[in-house]
């Protein structure tokens, strides 16, 4: 290995850290490495092999496997270089990359650095839920793992804590591997995941749905052999008296992800806390120049597609950075979170680098009926409206606003607020 | 009436299915032509694309992802969980192979979704 330098390192290879990498290639660098700790490229697709992936982006509805298999495919057919069963340990904000793996440790260095690391599950602990530790108490996705990938049973008689995707598509399949599903529990008064998700993997299969309850005890010595659940009220309290047992083997947690930020802790990239993601521009650079992040490392996403559009920005941006000598844009624009709505992606944008939209992912906070508005404004002014039925928190939101309607915004105005609005209720703009 | 969520994209539309005087069916809130399919489908015959994975012998993996290469009917789910649960591939298996021709007698073929060598 002569060649230590690269154009970018890239590190994570799901779906965000592959397709950064294959539009860095396509806008222009030539020596790129991608570093996986795993052994295989595809990320957490590889154990997702449900449908519902890549409508947007190949227009066809393909399965975790087979969308992580066109970009492995998109990757192989460039030079750009992978390293699997490797382990990156530490990144520097002068984008030295300190890695591990069965040869040993290795410092290697480039011009830029793309973040793609993904996220990893809440576990029992920040939920808090009393009882015994017994076996049998898996998160979701480890449960996915081990049955889709490693082809272990994982339970007979299960109960799923949590209403997120994972939990919902879990229940699914272990319902049709044959175990009971006694129930899906979720604390607030709508279930955290999709509603195609509740409809195609709850109802299909009769598995019932308990809402504003959660679990308070998991009782059982060697293996899970109850867990108790208990309604709560709407400050989350427990309602004394309303205990439900239920007799089962297994508990699956489906109780949020969290962005693995960890290296760009110790890179000293500002974090958001509204999304445990990096600060980022318009163009997915972090606060650190030359370091930029995409995909769920960057903010939990739904949906692979949006995963895809925002790392190949990604990988654009890292070879514009690289090919331009690391020019930087003007005074940025700040992007704040207004009404009903959780946070911004991206919080800055440089205006003078913008070409034809302002693309803004968010969330909202709470349910929207069919007239509901997305609304853009700085001070007083409206910036830009936008029609959007039936948004949800469990769905990520994403608006494109043409250069054209920024003409009169500057910095100095102020930040642009997003805010979700419900006409006939609430405030408006 | 029926209300449902349309899951063919990740959208989900709000779906509306009523019967008319003739027996027909009117579907509104879709976006789009497949929302209207899967709405008179889901009155008529419910469809769905079953995913699973398979045993794999003498590959890199222990399991196979796989699919139906279309949408079956959703009664006959637990009916091809049973012959899926029956085939073991033998690798190399290429993404796209086909495991079984016609799973439960849809006329359907499983296939595999990730390739093992
Ligand atoms: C259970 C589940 C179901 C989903 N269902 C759908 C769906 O139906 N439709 C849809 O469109 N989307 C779905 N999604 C969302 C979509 O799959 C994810 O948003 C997407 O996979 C995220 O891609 P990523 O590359 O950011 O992260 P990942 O796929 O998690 O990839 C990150 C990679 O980085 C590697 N890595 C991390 N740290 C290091 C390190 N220090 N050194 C080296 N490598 C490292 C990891 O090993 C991993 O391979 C689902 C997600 C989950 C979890
Ligand atoms: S109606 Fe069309 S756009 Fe709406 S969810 Fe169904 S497929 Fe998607």
């Amino acid at each position: 290995m002569e060649n230590m330098q690269y154009d970018t390192i890239v590190i994570g290879g799901g779906p965000a850290g592959l397709a950064a990498a294959r539009s860095a290639w396509e806008n222009g660098l030539r020596s790129i490495l991608i570093i996986e700790r795993d052994r295989y490229l595809g990320g957490i697709l590889n154990q997702c092999i449900h449908n519902g992936f890549g409508l947007h982006h190949f227009k066809e509805e393909l399965t975790g496997p087979e969308y992580a298999d066109r970009f492995i495919s998109l990757v192989k057919e460039t030079g750009i270089e992978v390293m699997t069963d490797t382990m990156v340990l530490d990144v520097t904000p002068e984008h030295d990359v300190y890695v591990s793996n069965s040869k040993g440790f290795e410092i290697l260095h480039a011009k830029s650095v793309i973040l793609a690391m993904g996220c990893r599950e809440r576990t029992r602990d920040s939920v808090g839920i009393a009882g015994t530790r017994p076996a049998g108490v898996y998160t979701a996705g480890s449960a996915q793992l081990y049955m889709n990938i490693l082809g272990y049973s994982v339970g007979k008689r299960v109960v799923v804590r949590g209403t997120g995707d994972i939990g919902l598509i879990m229940a699914r399949r272990m319902k049709l591997e044959g175990a009971e599903v006694l129930a899906c529990i979720g604390a607030s008064d709508h279930p955290d995941g999709l509603a195609r998700n509740v409809n195609q993997c709850l109802e299909d299969y009769d598995i019932p749905l308990l809402l504003r309850h959660t679990i308070t005890e998991i009782r059982g010595k060697d293996r899970v052999e109850q867990v108790v659940a208990m309604q709560v009220d709407e400050h989350r309290n427990v309602i004394p008296g309303t205990e439900k047992v239920f007799d089962c083997d297994t508990l699956l947690l489906s109780i949020g992800l969290i962005p693995e930020n960890e290296l760009s802790k110790k890179a000293g990239i500002p974090l958001d806390d509204r999304t445990s993601g990096a600060v980022v521009y318009e163009n997915n650079e972090t606060m650190v120049p030359g370091v930029f992040a995409c995909g769920n490392v960057l903010h939990v996403h739904d949906l692979v597609d949006f995963v895809t559009e925002e790392s190949i920005r990604a990988g654009k941006s890292a070879a514009e950075y690289v090919l331009g000598g690391g020019k930087q844009g003007g005074e940025p624009l700040k992007i704040a979170n207004g009404d009903n709505v959780k946070y911004t992606v991206p919080m800055m944008a440089h205006l003078d680098k913008l070409e034809k939209n302002l693309e803004i992912f968010f969330r909202v906070k709470k349910m929207f009926g069919e007239n509901s508005r997305i609304v853009v404004t700085q001070g007083d002014r409206q910036v830009a409206s936008f029609k959007r039925p039936y948004m949800a928190s469990s769905k990520m939101e994403k608006i494109r606003i043409p250069v054209k309607l920024l003409a009169d915004v500057s910095p100095e105005g102020g930040p642009l607020v997003v805010s979700a609005v419900e006409e006939g209720g609430g405030a408006n703009a | 009436m029926r209300e449902v969520i349309c899951i063919v994209c990740p959208k989900g539309c709000h779906l509306r299915i009523e019967e008319t005087a003739n027996g027909d069916y009117n579907v509104s809130g879709a976006s789009c032509e497949r929302g209207i399919e899967y709405g008179i489908n889901e009155v008529t015959n419910p469809v769905r694309v079953l995913t699973s994975t398979v045993k794999v012998e003498g590959g890199s993996l222990v399991r196979c992802p796989v699919r139906t290469d279309g949408s079956i009917p959703k009664s006959k789910i637990f009916e091809c969980m049973e012959e899926i649960n029956n085939v073991t591939a033998k690798a190399p298996v290429t993404v796209g192979d086909v495991l079984i021709e016609d799973i439960a007698g849809t006329g359907i073929a499983l296939i595999a979704t990730r390739s093992v060598s």
